[in-house]
């Protein structure tokens, strides 16, 4: 019926490149230490547990490291094109010939660039976590947690079609919830994971029907068909997926936003970011892992996976910019304010998949609906996947360090710290070092990466462009103050005996990642990862750094000023700002806008009268149930008198009576 | 003298009939309600037997239902006896009246 069905779409692995069975044992070995950690870890091998998980997630960065250097530098390229291969194909449930769910392996660039940011992120923290968790009551338990979220992750990363990525999309949100949940015994910790799985799970209702229009339309699940249907000029799909309209808008349209709405919901865009700043509760490392590097950039990832599907739709990709530029100056501006280092570093998580977003969303929405260009792509689709990379470093980093301080200070508040600098040597200069590389200042890694995409904005369209710029002024001047009023400000104020910075296994994940965030950015990203496997000529203009540097050394010198050493200068711009402040600070009410809804609108208006109904309405039919039978038992229960001749009367009058009634009544 | 009929033998069976019924309804004793069990039985059989001879002499089907009541007859007085044993060995009595108490 479609002819274009006959086209290769993909090729299966070459011969004796790359292993299948390497590939499938990049995630299969951190679900093996699940298991393992999971059933024995608490009795036998409690003690042996990370480092058991350690070497296992050793083995298999190793592989994603393999692979991705056979992918990129051996297989992958045919006639200068990045292809797609489907490593491993198994049918899982087949509905009908033409639809079935599949589990599947797909490499293409960003799925084995991918599997290295998380394979390498995971490492970091296993590492990290052998000194940060040590005595820890519930050790081999955190480290299986680890593992399923690895595993879960790398499934993500590697799905070939929508469902399974949907699979372990929610695997990823059952681990996080898990792990956030950690400190179980912490009241505010129980509240932030449940907070985080429901507003998550909500999300992921839009990604579930997204998913079912797409395939509807498709008639397919899987991501290459899937795409290759609906992005053909005239093809049968595409044009029943424009034609049939929703409140105005095409199903592809709608498909591409409910879709967008589950990456949303993963990635903490707004409005949906509540749950990211009380995700901080968990253990400092898993932050790091899940909400910092890898987790929360699910929802770019899915947008950049499905992006050409996005980039038929002008609506979409609108909405994709539109909540991507808003959710960066927004988690920027309420990041200046707060005082607790992790929610810092939450907002500016926010703040960065915010870039990564819009990123994404100027790559293609200069095309009109239904023509594809792939001339007009790729510059903002290499950018968000570039800063996806350099972010993952340098905030995993990030918060790896200010694990460290946390470790050394047991307080998460700036205002216990400052002065540290000469207690944390090596923890202050990869701090400094990220924080460098996350304001944009070159040569360090957050330079590159967020210079494409500022260009990518640039060239798209003017206003997001001078919104992203401020934004990057934003992101330097809150680092900034973070740093200062960590290792400098006031004077030290350890009291005491202090135990170090943590020992070899803290340091040398800090020290790896630092150099990575300091030599990153020079990799040519463009010979690599674009939106049709072609590669990019990246233009590097220096006169169009001049302003985004010039700007970020502003907030550097503004937060250097501010809060370099102990003065009440902070303490009066605030109150200058009044209400600004005071909004910012408490993150502009949004909590309290979702409690209103929640409590007062929903629990009114659905809530009660639904308990209401359930009180007299359905209790009152069981009740009623109950009663009638216990009141006609408690009538006829004399007849069961334990006498045998009386139930011999009973019998011989029933004889009687269906005798009469048969031989003169019912003839 | 005269021959005896069929109605003469029903009438005969519906007297131990019911003979067998009162004697079940009335006596106390367990014994003697088997055996009053063992009356209707009886006059069941009869019955078979009577219509057999008189309304269709060719078949045996009549004769065949009565020897099947006997054998009935006799594994339900087995189990009878062996109840009614275990209640005199646990009550001490074999008065249908003092077994009230088994509908617990």
């Amino acid at each position: 019926m479609n002819d274009f069905l006959q086209m290769p779409l993909l090729q299966i692995l070459p011969a004796g490149k790359g292993s299948a069975l390497a590939l499938l044992l990049i995630p299969l070995l951190p679900f093996a230490g699940f298991l393992l950690l999971g059933i024995f870890g608490r009795k036998h091998i409690k003690s042996a547990s990370g480092v058991i998980a350690t070497t296992l997630l050793l083995v298999s960065a190793a592989l994603s490291l393999y692979t991705a250097y056979g992918y990129f530098f051996d297989y992958g390229k045919v006639n200068g094109v990045y292809q797609k291969f489907i490593a491993v194909q198994y049918t899982w449930l087949q509905f009908s010939p033409g639809l079935s769910i599949d589990l599947g392996i797909l490499l293409d660039p960003i799925s084995v660039m991918m599997l290295v940011v998380v394979t390498f992120i995971s490492l970091m923290v296993h590492i990290y976590s052998l000194g940060y968790m040590k005595g820890e009551e519930r050790f081999a338990t955190y480290y299986a947690f680890l593992g399923l979220f690895t595993f879960s992750m790398l499934g993500l990363v590697m799905a070939s079609n929508l469902f399974q990525m949907y699979l372990f999309w929610e695997l990823v949100g059952v681990s996080s919830f898990l792990l956030i949940g950690y400190y179980y015994n912490k009241p505010s910790a129980v509240a932030a994971c449940k907070k985080a799985f429901i507003v998550t799970r909500f999300a992921d209702l839009g990604f579930l029907i997204g998913i079912l229009i797409l395939s509807f339309h498709a008639e397919t699940l899987d991501f290459n068909t899937l795409i290759e249907r609906l992005t053909i000029d005239g093809s049968h799909e595409l044009h029943t997926a424009y034609s049939s309209m929703f409140l105005g808008a095409s199903a592809l349209t709608w498909g591409a936003i409910l879709i967008f709405i589950g990456g949303a919901g993963k990635s903490a865009m707004f409005p949906l970011h509540i749950w990211l700043p009380d995700a901080m509760e968990g253990p400092t490392p898993v932050s790091a892992l899940i909400h910092a590097a890898t987790m929360v950039v699910a929802g770019v990832y899915l947008v950049a996976r499905m992006f050409p599907v996005f980039s038929m739709s002008a609506g979409a990709m609108h909405l994709v910019t539109s909540v991507g530029i808003f959710s960066a100056l927004f988690a920027a501006i309420i990041a200046c304010t707060q005082t607790d280092i992790k929610r810092v570093l939450a907002y500016s998580t926010m703040s960065q998949i915010g870039f990564m977003m819009f990123a994404l969303g100027v790559s293609g929405s200069n095309l009109i609906e239904g023509s594809l260009n792939y001339a007009n792509l790729g510059a903002g689709y290499t950018a968000s996947m570039f800063h996806l990379f350099t972010h993952a470093i340098f905030k995993a980093l990030l918060f790896l360090g200010a694990g460290s301080v946390i470790h050394f200070i047991h307080s998460n508040d700036m205002k216990d710290m400052g002065g540290l600098r000469k207690y944390l040597p090596i923890t202050h200069i990869t701090f400094l070092v990220a924080c460098l590389a996350i304001s944009g200042v070159p040569p360090f890694a957050g330079f590159f990466s967020k210079e494409e995409i500022l260009l990518a904005a640039w060239q798209h369209n003017k206003m997001v462009y001078y919104v992203a710029l401020f934004t990057s002024g934003l992101t330097a001047f809150y680092m900034f103050r973070l740093y200062f009023n960590i290792f400098w400000n006031k004077g030290a104020i350890v009291h005491g005996e202090h135990h170090g910075e943590g020992g070899f296994v803290m340091m040398l994940p800090l020290i790896l990642l630092a150099v990575g965030a300091a030599t990153a950015g020079f990799i040519p990203f463009g010979n690599f990862i674009t939106a049709d496997g072609k590669s990019l000529e990246s233009e590097f203009h220096w006169q169009f750094s001049i302003a985004p540097v010039a700007i970020g050394i502003t907030g550097i010198f503004t937060a250097m000023w501010l809060y370099k050493n102990e003065n009440n200068k902070p303490a009066a711009i605030a109150s200058s700002l009044g209400g600004l402040y005071k909004a910012a600070y408490h993150k502009f009410y949004i909590d309290e806008v979702y409690l209103f809804i929640t409590k007062k609108v929903l629990f009114n208006l659905v809530g009660r009268p639904a308990a209401w109904f359930d009180k007299n309405v359905v209790n009152g039919l069981v009740n009623m149930t109950g009663n009638t039978t216990l009141t006609i038992s408690d009538k006829i229960k004399g007849f069961q008198s334990g006498k045998v001749q009386q139930y011999a009367i009973y019998f011989l009058a029933g004889v009687i009576g269906l005798a009469v009634l048969f031989i003169y009544i019912w003839k | 003298m005269m021959e005896p009929g069929l109605n003469h033998i029903l009438v005969i069976s519906a007297a131990l009939f019911f003979i067998g019924v009162f004697g079940f309804f009335t006596r106390r004793n367990l014994v003697t309600m088997l055996m009053s069990v063992e009356l209707v039985l009886n006059s069941v059989n009869l019955n078979f037997i009577a219509f057999n001879k008189y309304v269709w002499p060719n078949k045996m089907d009549g004769l065949f239902f009565a020897i099947f009541v006997i054998a009935i007859a006799a594994a339900e007085a087995a189990v009878a006896i062996a109840i009614i044993i275990n209640l005199y060995r646990s009550h001490h009595s074999i008065d249908v009246e003092n077994a009230e108490e088994m509908k617990f």
